[in-house]
């Protein structure tokens, strides 16, 4: 059963419609990456699955439960959607840390406010709160931080900034990592390190839906690839399929641009 | 009158300028994040009120303020302020408190545009990455986006308190007994005029002790950048 499905969404800012139905599902411990020129809606996908816009049209379905839909004006408060992004996670193109805090706080934060919410927090809030700081000093581990945990973001380096988001992002356990176009804000050279990270957690089968400008990751790293062009998806398939066999013209042009 | 008695005279008046400064600025600095909560609401018809009321208080001069706040009462409503119950009959209470009020309102409309500022200057980035981390609205203001804005406010709030400083001499048209006041009782009673001048010196001093504070409160806050 796919993990996460996405049916007819549609979003229209003001007169320009953006998303014109999209259809997609992806399955557990896939990478799914979503090429595209800029303007192809790509970014307002990820955002409205990460519930940061809403869709006009349209549902989500995780695991082959209905997440989200649109027709279903009440089910969109704040405290529901709330509730509803904690299955995804999301790395942005300008990492976001928190800049108040050092590394591992802005892993911390999140995890330690929703501890707070379950009633079991106040009777074994020591161990609680000692479980989230190793948990987030094995994530910062993992994207090769564990020497940066008490700086702040404005003392270490872009990669490193995006690395410690990745590890935000993990932090909650998400069902889906989401990646906004994560190295578009880095050169070139940094850029090798944040995409090693990203490499080692579809080693590990974490399931990510990855918008990116990257065709060389995309081809190496994804399972599936989606092609966007002006607001729908022009083609879909098996990740060496689209780049070796581009069955549109429209992506054979991208391609031969990207290249 | 000798120099001791002038300074005691007029270190019993700085204790109202004080006193006027401490809870205004107290009073002030929260009363004044309601008025930008209320400019910024969606609802239409709170944030038109909201920016209405600030648009008026800052377009007058606080001295008239000062006086609609203490005289109005007694002239239009034939209710003075200083026969208000909760007063019992101290009259230096009463212009105290109606000047404190004035000041109250005043700065807290001022304040609140400096916050609307700081706010507004913070990136979406910064509110989107709390929304998908889970927080909720008052988590990503409280844990996120608050201290941010402290930061970046610091240089004109310093500014304004200073500011506040120098106006508490106003109260003296309404006859608290501040030290602007004292020093203009000393020159109509006595016929000196230095006592003027030297009051001069208390705010000098009391706002150089301000400035080294927000200096250091800036240096405190330099361990970040955003």
């Amino acid at each position: 059963m796919a993990i996460f499905e996405a049916k007819n969404i549609y979003k229209k800012f003001g007169d320009t419609e953006v998303l014109k139905g999209i259809d997609f599902s992806m399955e557990k411990g896939e990478v799914l990456c979503i090429i595209g020129s800029s303007g192809s809606g790509k970014t307002t996908l990820l955002r409205c699955i990460n519930f940061l816009e809403t869709p006009d049209r349209g549902e989500f379905y995780l695991n082959g439960n209905l997440l989200f839909d649109a027709a279903d004006k009440k089910s969109h408060s704040d405290e529901e959607i709330r509730q509803k992004r904690l299955h995804l996670g999301l790395v942005f193109q300008s990492f976001n840390l928190f800049p108040q805090y050092t590394v591992l706080d802005n892993v911390c934060l999140a995890p330690l406010l929703l501890a707070k919410e379950s009633p079991d927090y106040k009777k074994n809030k020591k161990q609680i709160r000692e479980e989230i700081r190793a948990h987030a000093i094995e994530l910062l581990k993992k994207v090769g931080l564990e020497d940066k945990l008490d700086s702040y973001p404005c003392q270490i380096s872009g990669g490193q900034q995006q690395r410690v988001a990745i590890a935000r992002a993990l932090a909650l356990k998400p069902d889906i990592l989401c990646f906004d176009e994560p190295t578009s804000a880095l050169d070139p050279e940094i850029t090798v390190e944040v995409l090693a990270v990203m490499k080692n957690l579809a080693k590990e089968d974490t399931t990510m839906l990855v918008v990116t400008h990257e065709m060389g990751f995309a081809r190496e790293v994804s399972d599936k690839v989606i092609f966007m062009d002006n607001g729908v998806i022009a083609e879909m398939g098996d990740a060496e399929e689209v780049f070796t066999n581009p069955k549109s013209r429209r992506l054979q042009e991208f391609l031969s641009v990207m290249k | 009158m000798s120099f001791l008695d002038v300074t005691l005279k007029l270190l019993s008046g700085f204790q109202d300028t004080l006193l006027l400064f401490f809870f205004t600025l107290l009073l002030a600095l929260p009363l004044g994040l309601v008025f930008t909560f209320g400019t910024m609401s969606k609802w239409k018809p709170l944030s038109f009120v909201t920016r209405g009321f600030v648009y008026i208080i800052r377009g007058t001069p606080l001295l008239l303020q000062l006086m609609v706040v203490v005289y109005i009462p007694g002239i239009v409503f034939n209710s003075p302020l200083v026969r208000w119950p909760i007063f019992a009959g101290n009259t230096n209470a009463a212009y105290f408190a109606g000047a404190l009020f004035a000041f109250v309102i005043n700065y807290a409309c001022y304040f609140s545009e400096i916050y609307r500022g700081g706010i507004e200057s913070i990136s979406q980035g910064q509110y989107e990455a709390g929304q998908v981390l889970g927080m909720t609205k008052s988590q990503i203001f409280f844990r996120i986006v608050l201290l941010q804005v402290i930061k970046r406010i610091m240089a004109p709030v310093a500014n304004e308190t200073i500011t506040l400083v120098k106006d508490t001499a106003l109260a003296a048209t309404v006859n608290v007994y501040e030290i602007y006041f004292m020093s203009r009782e000393i020159l109509n009673s006595e016929f000196i005029i230095w006592p003027l001048f030297y009051s001069g010196a208390f705010y000098l001093i009391f706002n150089a002790g301000l400035t080294w504070l927000f200096r250091h409160i800036e240096k405190k806050l330099s361990y970040f950048r955003s």
